[in-house]
């Protein structure tokens, strides 16, 4: 089966009004040459799963945003993210506030086709006041009451990988896989994107057998997509892009100096946002 | 040696996890926190067990910062949430606002449906504090933090079910819940600082005994692991001011 499609492809095959996943970890590995796409698509009322960063306030500021399910948007090295802010404060997203354990548990009961998974984080806790959804169960045995986490289920997962090969295999080389084989467990349709389209025969050359994250059987598309992690971090490929993540975020909090920042780094597709970024980084280094 | 603030602050958090054997010191609210834990194994707590802010176990105590020369293992965030419902881990964490019985709030300041400020989310805070030890740093002491009532319950407290809200340590004194009925108490006071500061800079009544003692002073072998081993960069004077 023919996996291998452009960023354009992937987005193109998308919906308004989808459950969307997305990869990664609040600034780190998240999809964002994925991401961005959307963002120049015309895709509308997306509700958007994820531990949340950059991908999900970018999503916020070009108004793609419907509902979130997520327990945090950090951009980690900053801890607030500016736009995801400003959609809460504004009223235009409409937030499904989990503890993180609880969305992991979310994300495992989707991966395994369970109708839920009893866990006690969120006991106790207002993230059941302002989830009145959420239901807990007594245990059968000891009749301990527990949250009753239902799947996070998704029409699409997106996840980025440093390797992957034609068939839609994704391997991770840094030092932790996130969630990523659970989002595309998760989904009806997973979308990997990759820094680098290698051989099924290359895979192993560069990491060991439990490097290999994601199987072909959960891959609806794989994407060749360099740096497709930008400014999150993908190593041992690339860093977080500090001074661009700075960047975002003092743009991000002035409308003015975002229009600017949109009109520079976003106004084209991926190939000229990378460009944009290299020009960016020589100016500031002269 | 005179201790600084923010070293006697450091030498308050560490002690918080004395007493906690072989467990994951979870340093998270902020550089004072990875500080205290790392120097409790540095000193007498040698068996916690510390991380480096991502994913590895370190074998050795590295700076603040600093790259460990050995690795004792890999907690990569699937695993740490998992340790979270196992228990074996003792986590020191930041909050926007805290009640008297040691609830949290990290998640937005104002009416949840359509907040002031929206913070962080509620992150991990819920079943960290239904299921580890918790303590609270709090680097600025202020009764926009010590709250009578946190917007968000994000960490439970003891009248919400919580496992065990040790201690919080501020920038002035040292609380903690040790009390009849768990309200939080004015354990000490730092050097410098009176019982009238800090009662002044709380949004409800703490309990107070008759005699608060003073927080105690970092020894000279703390100091030196603190400036020379752990924290030559000075990271803990960014968040303490002198």
């Amino acid at each position: 089966m023919k996996k291998v499609m452009s960023i354009e492809q992937v987005v193109g095959s998308m919906g308004s009004g989808m459950t969307i996943g997305i990869g990664g970890w609040g600034s780190r590995r998240k999809p964002m040459a994925l991401v961005r796409a959307i963002c120049r698509s015309g895709l509308t009322d997306l509700t958007v799963v994820s531990y949340g960063g950059a991908d999900v306030g970018l999503l916020c500021a070009y108004g793609k945003v419907r509902r979130l399910f997520a327990p945090f948007v950090t951009l980690d090295s900053i801890p607030l993210e500016p736009h995801f802010r400003s959609a809460r404060q504004s009223g235009s997203v409409e937030f499904v506030e989990y503890d993180e354990g609880m969305f992991m548990f979310g994300l495992l009961a989707a991966a395994h086709g369970l109708p839920f998974l009893p866990t006690y984080a969120g006991l106790g806790s207002d993230v059941l006041r302002v989830n009145p959804g959420l239901r807990t169960v007594r245990s059968p045995y000891g009749g301990e009451e527990l949250v009753a986490v239902p799947p996070l289920t998704m029409d699409v997962a997106l996840v980025h990988l440093n390797r992957a090969d034609h068939r839609g295999n994704g391997q991770y080389l840094g030092p932790d896989p996130y969630f990523d084989d659970l989002y595309c467990k998760a989904a009806d349709r997973a979308y990997v994107s990759c820094e680098r389209l290698v051989g099924t025969g290359e895979l192993l050359k560069e990491g060991p057998v439990q490097s290999l994250l994601v199987s072909r059987a959960h891959v609806t598309g794989v994407v060749e997509a360099p740096n497709g992690a930008h400014p999150t971090t993908c190593e041992p490929d690339a860093e977080r892009d500090e001074a661009f993540q700075r960047l975002y975020a003092r743009s991000a909090a002035e409308p003015a100096e975002w229009a600017l920042f949109r009109d520079r780094f976003l106004s084209g597709d991926e190939g000229a946002y990378q460009a944009a970024v290299r020009r960016w980084h020589e100016e500031d280094s002269r | 040696m005179s201790a600084t603030r923010a070293e006697v602050c450091a030498v308050a958090c560490a002690e918080a996890f004395r007493g906690d054997g072989e467990i994951l010191a979870a340093g998270i609210g902020g550089a004072i926190t990875v500080l205290g834990a790392r120097l409790a194994r540095l000193t007498f707590e040698p068996d916690l067990i510390t991380h480096d802010g991502v994913c590895l176990l370190t074998g050795d105590v590295p700076a603040l910062g600093g790259t460990p020369k050995e690795v004792d293992g890999w907690l990569p965030f699937r695993d740490h949430l998992w340790l979270v419902l196992n228990g074996r881990r003792h986590v020191m964490l930041g909050a926007g606002q805290i009640d008297r019985h040691g609830n949290s709030n990290i998640s937005c300041i104002g009416d949840w449906t359509r907040p002031k400020a929206q913070l962080l989310g509620s992150r991990g805070a819920p079943g960290n504090t239904r299921c580890n030890t918790t303590s609270y740093w709090i680097p600025k002491h202020s009764p926009r933090v010590f709250v009578d009532r946190v917007d968000m319950v994000s960490g439970v407290g003891w009248d919400r079910g919580a496992h065990e809200i040790r201690v919080v340590v501020t920038d002035l004194a040292v609380l903690d819940f040790a009390t009849p009925d768990r309200r939080m108490r004015l354990r000490s006071v730092h050097p410098g600082v009176s019982v009238a500061d800090v009662v002044g800079r709380t949004g409800f009544d703490l309990v107070i005994d008759n005699e608060v003692p003073e927080t105690r002073r970092p020894t000279g072998e703390e100091l030196r692991i603190i400036r020379e081993v752990l924290d030559p960069g000075g990271l803990r004077d960014r968040e303490v001011g002198a």
